[in-house]
């Protein structure tokens, strides 16, 4: 990967780039999906691209392909050469210099091969792979899967049935060369397993999620995933619509991720460089309550998002967002650090060598707090849980951060869980919602929606409910 | 028409997914290539030229589909699939049926977008960008995009179909942000077809103009109303709340797992008498057409409700063979690194007879909802929600005031069946839908449609 990625920077300088940066990927992938006890489909491929950014003075340009082949890329460096005389000149522009990047980024690899593993990950693992995810054949996948499905089936005997329980991996290597000097490369693998549950109870269907995450099968608890489904889906049934009125309102885990992720997308320069975020002009301002901390950390051996470096080649790190209340930074890539004369963060993402790097969080980890679940709900004493949203990224504004959004989830009385909710929308806006965080739970999670984020549960003092 | 693959490597390549065994086994080649652009803070950006080729490989044996896919063109690299794609399968060699190629008509493209020179639509952004930025002082942002993408594809199966499209579409969009005191409000609109650059002939700025006007008109907004009430939706865009709350139920996968509340529903009344909608992917360079489906299936027009009543469900090739249907043209796949799943090509509600105006007059305290930022449902219990880009109240009979922030949410079978009035107006227009991880075109359209009572999920109690 690492030559190819050499040839294609050597081919756009060929090209006429001043600059250059090559960002190739081979993905292998495979995936389940079973349904009434058969395999209903079994996939698995390989895919191999290579992404470039051309730099003609201050003008950039951006092309992706498959076709590696020596006319492939050189075609390709001359597309992204006259696709950088197309855009408008950006004082701005520039590839981050080798002085961003260790050598051999070897700072960062120490703490991901040396960090205890991920759950269930083999001692020999080298933090970002499961060295044993090749060993899994399809037949033991599909197993998987299938403990999967029919652990939701056994878990409560008002499912109905299973819409569909899935089992997914990759393993990948990323290589990245540029004209400045930066040279690097890293393997990484991921898996995950889902369900999605089918309740039914007099008034119709209930679905509920179950999923769980890790670099290889074996960190998987397939049955755990079978279960989460079929409770949440049997929690929800016989639900009505809750009054509307403020009251206080906690988030669960995955929904908790959710939000987190939205703010996460205004914490990034390019959002309040550009106006479009509600964080703007907020340094150091009390944003949100003290129980609240918030970090960006690249190098979690268990965050997805986790590398040596990232999508431009400057070292990924850990980076407080939030902490004490005050808004310490935003999260940075060479570009939006250029912008406004700071350092890049190594918060360049890229999802695949078909997108160019931008400002983007890596793993979002909300600190833990010290009360379980149930203490949470006991200091919320009279409100709502909620275990679902839907309608995120139509129900935000991403300028303003004011959203309104669909909800599921349950009653909260004298600080108990009561009777399920549906169909309701809770309401507030970004800033308000961090400020109104009362207590903070000990139960996080990694939750992969929209990015990749670990929080616990969330007690919201304060939120607009509107159901009946 | 089928020069990705020729016919004797399909022959090849069928044969080698049936050397297992199984009952049916297609391959799908594909080439594409596309640019992107932006404008932003009047300076042209993330100019993005892409471009991949490649084949997807799938046999099915009983209720189990084994799927490959493979980068490249390479006759070799495709058999491979074919034999990866087979591997796990342990009966005899089954022999696929001698190709017999179809012709097809793919929708017309005067101009080429790919031999438009990249300056021309830079060109295109800039416009795009004094317009939006002319609307008004208060117009803090403005941002624009621009969008070309041309699918070639090809399929053959071992049911002896061999047939191929070549697709061409191209999309703006424009975004503006309006800003007084402390408010700050944003407006979109997009335009797209299933085209070529012709499209832009007739005043593509206007699209910079409606994004604009939205955002100014949004500086003057209030709270949103919380409750249940009356909602008039707008026409046009207005469309994806019928798109996501009865067009993703009819999908034939929901329907067969049981997901769908629209099970056991064929035939029985889910609607007023005045309701008709139709899934039709033949509509000329409408956004979500195409001349065949990723199957090869050509595609129909299917009527989904006739006057209330629940006539049709949308199937793929999977779907259709289950339970012995028809395919509907319905089997659509991102590229052809995905399999194909039920998915709608351009879904809509038939003009009525009503007078917007006059809907909204019978209304006294209510809900206008004129274009969404999106949608979500859960086909199973049929919840979904939208959020509403564009809303006013209703007081009076009359639109009063713009509200920010407002979501409708609800429940389908319940909103479907309270539609109470439909409008003669009519308008289609462009969007993006993703199921089971994958993007593609869908047109949606619609003339007004009023909703006796839905919940609008505000701020104001």
């Amino acid at each position: 990967m690492i030559a190819l990625a050499r040839r294609a920077v050597e081919a756009a300088s060929a090209a006429g780039a001043s600059d250059a940066e090559a960002y190739a990927v081979e993905d292998s992938g495979r995936e389940v999906r079973v349904h009434g006890g058969e395999v209903e489909s079994l996939s698995a491929a390989t895919q191999r691209g290579v992404g470039i950014r051309a730099w003609i003075g201050k003008r950039v340009g951006y092309a992706y392909g498959t076709d590696l082949s020596e006319a492939g890329v050189r075609a390709l460096a001359e597309r992204a050469a006259e696709a950088a005389r197309v855009a408008d000149e950006d004082e701005f522009a520039g590839p981050p210099d080798s002085s961003a990047a260790p050598p051999d980024s070897s700072a960062a690899a120490v703490r991901l091969m040396h960090a205890d593993g991920a759950k269930g990950a083999p001692e020999a693992a080298g933090g970002l792979s499961d060295p044993t995810l090749g060993e899994w054949s399809p037949d033991r996948l599909a197993e998987l899967a299938l403990v999967i499905e029919s652990a939701a089936l056994a878990a409560d005997s008002r499912i109905a049935g299973v819409e569909q329980a899935v089992y997914a991996d990759s393993a990948e290597s990323v290589a990245l060369v540029s004209s400045l000097g930066i040279e690097g490369e890293y393997s990484s693998s991921s898996c995950y397993g889902y369900v999605q549950a089918l309740a039914e109870g007099e008034e119709g269907r209930e679905t509920g999620l179950g999923f769980d995450l890790g670099r290889g099968p074996a960190a998987l608890d397939p049955a755990a995933i079978g279960r989460e489904g079929a409770e949440r889906a049997a929690a929800m049934i016989g639900a009505g619509k809750p009054r509307s009125r403020t009251c206080p309102v906690v988030l669960d885990p995955t929904v908790a991720a959710s939000f987190i992720a939205l703010i996460g997308r205004g914490l990034t320069a390019s959002a309040v460089q550009r106006g479009r975020s509600p964080f703007a002009e907020r340094l150091g301002d009390e944003i949100a309550n003290q129980v609240l901390a918030l970090h960006d950390d690249g190098l979690d051996p268990e965050g997805f998002a986790s590398a040596p470096f990232d999508g431009e080649g400057v070292p990924r790190r850990r980076t407080a967002l939030i902490e004490s209340s005050a808004l310490h930074t935003y999260l940075y890539d060479t570009y939006t650090a250029n912008r406004d004369d700071a350092a890049s963060t190594g918060n360049a993402s890229r999802s695949g060598y078909r997108s160019q790097p931008s400002a983007s969080a890596s793993n979002l980890v909300v600190a833990p707090g010290e009360l379980s679940f149930v203490e949470l709900l006991g200091e919320a004493d009279d409100g709502v849980l909620v275990t679902d949203v839907a309608g995120l990224h139509s129900g935000v504004n991403p300028v303003t951060g004011v959203f309104s959004v669909g909800a599921s989830g349950r009653v909260i009385r004298d600080g108990e869980l009561a009777e399920p909710l549906r169909e309701f929308t809770i309401a507030s806006d970004l800033v308000s919602m961090l400020r109104a965080v009362r207590a903070v739970g000990a139960d996080s999670r990694w939750v992969p929606f929209g990015g990749s984020v670990k929080t616990p549960s969330l007690l919201v003092g304060e939120m607009t409910v509107a159901g009946s | 028409m089928s020069e990705l693959i020729d016919a004797e490597v399909a022959k090849r390549v069928l044969a080698a997914a049936l050397a297992n065994g199984g009952d049916f086994a297609e391959v799908f080649a594909e080439r594409n290539a596309g640019l992107t652009m932006a404008i932003d803070e009047s300076r042209v950006e993330a100019v993005q030229a892409g471009a991949a080729a490649g084949a997807g490989v799938r046999v099915i044996s009983g209720a189990t589909t084994y799927f490959s896919h493979v980068d490249g063109l390479d006759p070799d690299d495709i058999e491979r699939a074919a034999g990866e794609a087979a591997a796990a399968l342990r009966a005899e060699r089954a022999e696929p049926r001698p190709l017999i190629a179809t012709r097809t008509t793919p929708l017309s493209i005067e101009v080429a977008p790919a031999a438009v020179p990249a300056e021309r639509k830079a060109e295109l952004l800039r416009e795009l960008d004094e317009r939006g930025r002319g609307a008004g002082a208060e117009i803090a942002q403005f941002t624009a995009s621009y969008a070309e993408v041309r699918r070639e594809v090809s399929v053959a199966n071992s049911e002896g179909l061999f047939s191929g499209d070549d697709r061409t579409r191209v999309r703006i969009g424009a975004q503006a942000v309006a800003r007084r005191d402390g408010a700050v409000e944003t407006g979109a609109e997009t335009l797209g077809a299933h085209r070529g650059f012709e499209l832009f002939d007739h005043d593509p700025g206007s699209i910079a103009d409606d994004a604009s006007r939205k955002a100014l008109t949004l500086l003057d907004a209030g709270p949103a109303p919380a409750g249940s009430m009356p909602v008039v939706v707008g026409g046009g865009f207005g469309g994806v709340l019928f798109h996501e709350m009865t067009g993703h139920g009819l999908e034939a996968d929901h329907i067969q797992k049981g997901a769908s509340v629209y099970v056991g529903k064929l035939g029985e009344q889910v609607a007023q008498p005045l309701l008709s909608a139709y899934d039709d992917g033949r509509l000329p360079n409408e956004w979500g057409s195409d001349a065949i489906d990723d199957e090869g299936v050509p595609t129909q027009k299917t009527r989904v409700i006739e006057e209330g009543r629940l006539t049709a469900f949308l199937y793929d090739g999977v779907t259709a063979r289950r339970e012995g249907a028809a395919p509907t043209g319905n089997g659509r796949r991102e590229s052809f690194r995905h399999l194909p799943v039920p998915r709608m090509t351009n879904t809509y509600i038939a003009p009525g007879d009503a007078e917007p105006e006059a809907m909204i007059a019978e209304v006294q305290r209510g809900f206008y909802a004129v274009s969404f930022a999106g949608g979500q449902v859960d086909p199973a219990t049929g919840d979904f929600v939208f959020g509403v880009s564009e809303g006013y109240l209703i007081e009076g009979g009359r639109v009063t005031r713009p509200c920010r922030g407002a979501t409708l949410i609800g429940n389908c079978l319940e909103a479907l069946a309270a539609i109470d009035a439909v409008g003669a107006d009519f308008e289609m227009k462009t969007g993006v839908c993703g199921k089971a991880g994958q993007r593609v075109p869908v047109g949606t359209g619609q003339g007004h449609v009023r909703i006796r009572a839905m919940t609008v999920g505000g701020t104001e109690v």
